[in-house]
């Protein structure tokens, strides 16, 4: 690999503070993505700011009608958590699913959606479940925070502190994965709660993560799997390559989002 | 070139790495442990695989840096007093391997599994090697012996 800083910073000012300072920082979370990303070049940071020694963004709490979730919370701990798994037991559901045993004792929450790779899975929670995503700088509701693939609403200097969660009447989430390399192919997120109906999809859409209006619509008048069973989504600004054409990728929209709807119950 | 100071397999161990030195480098190279293996580098195979503070990490997919202050086990540590631990026990005695090269990563896997999960069955067994690439076995007697170890082990 190439040469770069390391810093470790006790707390979210110091963090912070090392941003501002860093000629071309990079936050390392997790590091599921991002070690692999430096191994390759694919992103060449001056300094890299730890932020796994920061103890206040590893925690999960159940507070009224939602679930807070620290950025830095590894995706085992959410998969077991038993406040996620009561209150939401599709969220833990999706945590469970992540990449493998190993990379869920490492990878984080504020990670994956800082990252936002358009087959991520936490992206389609966000989205679906009217998560509010909580910065150092600001509280952006999920719907402005995914700008398309690997792009967010965050600047240089913000860091995620924890996403809020509020808990949905129903919910699930369902993915096709890729057979050889795991990622979805297709996940589709579906709930019901105090916001409506949402459906949000991803590994299909080419600016990453996105909402189906017209099953939305088509489950409010009826939450059942045949209300989304004719209800196919464009396959223009799909993803295609070797594992599956753009209209493979629609139709798997339909038949997730069915699988989805039927999960949920 | 920083200090980095953790506990390997019971003892203490402290170096002067690179910010840019893997945990598994680390663990090779500098402390000479070469049971850890390394794969393919890129997060998939699971060969690299370790315990850093009682949980199974890819040992590939972390800096040594940010490893300092930690309790890593590897494959070396398993065994105690010149007695295998019971998972490489069942390993052996069910043939969980052919060339071994992936053995190593399977057991670390197979240990925080069998901590993680006290009722396996085949399925579990299955799933959760999901981040553990054989290229010989196809798989079954490595689950065999998975399942034989859980049982030994409640």
């Amino acid at each position: 690999m190439y040469q770069f800083n390391y810093e470790r910073p006790k707390t979210l000012a110091d963090a912070e503070a090392l941003l501002a300072k860093a000629d071309d920082p990079k936050i390392l979370a997790g590091g599921q993505t991002l070690i692999p990303t430096l191994k390759q070049r694919l992103a060449m940071p001056s300094d890299l700011i730890d932020i796994g020694g920061i103890k206040d963004l590893d925690f999960i709490r159940a507070e009224g009608d939602a679930v807070m979730i620290g950025a830095a919370t590894r995706h085992a701990k959410v998969a077991q958590s038993a406040d996620v798994k009561k209150h939401n037991p599709a969220l833990a559901a999706l945590a469970a699913g992540i990449g493998d045993p190993a990379v869920r004792h490492m990878g984080t929450l504020g990670g994956s959606i800082a990252n936002n790779d358009p087959a991520a899975d936490y992206p389609a929670a966000c989205l679906a479940l009217d998560a509010k995503i909580h910065t150092t700088k600001r509280l952006i509701e999920a719907d402005e925070f995914f700008k398309g693939m690997f792009e967010t609403a965050l600047q240089d200097s913000e860091i995620i502190k924890e996403v809020t969660f509020p808990h949905p009447e129903k919910a699930a989430y369902m993915k096709f994965r890729n057979p050889a390399s795991r990622y979805a192919m297709v996940g589709v997120f579906v709930s019901k709660g105090p916001w409506g109906i949402r459906v949000a999809v991803t590994g299909a859409g080419q600016n990453g993560v996105f909402r189906v209006a017209e099953m939305e619509e088509a489950l409010a008048k009826n939450w059942s799997p045949d209300a989304v069973a004719n209800i196919k989504v464009p396959a223009r600004g799909l993803n295609a390559d070797l594992h599956g054409t753009a209209e493979y990728r629609a139709h798997l929209v339909t038949v997730m989002a069915k699988r989805a709807v039927a999960a949920a119950g | 070139m920083s200090v980095v100071s953790m506990t390997v397999n019971g003892k203490p161990a402290s170096a002067d790495v690179e910010a840019r030195t893997l945990l598994v480098q680390f663990i090779r190279e500098q402390l000479g442990l070469t049971g850890t293996h390394v794969g393919c580098d890129t997060s998939q195979c699971g060969a690299c695989v370790v315990h850093v503070d009682g949980r199974a990490v890819k040992s590939c997919t972390m800096l040594a840096v940010q490893a300092e202050g930690a309790d890593i086990l590897t494959i070396e540590g398993l065994a105690k007093n010149g007695e295998l631990h019971p998972v490489q026990a069942a390993f052996r005695e069910h043939h969980g391997l052919q060339c071994g090269f992936c053995t190593p990563g399977m057991i670390m896997t197979a240990v925080d599994m069998i901590r993680r999960i006290p009722e396996l069955d085949e399925e579990t067994v299955r799933d959760e090697l999901e981040g553990n690439i054989c290229r010989c076995t196809g798989y079954h007697n490595i689950v065999k012996a998975i399942l034989a170890a859980s049982q030994e082990m409640r």
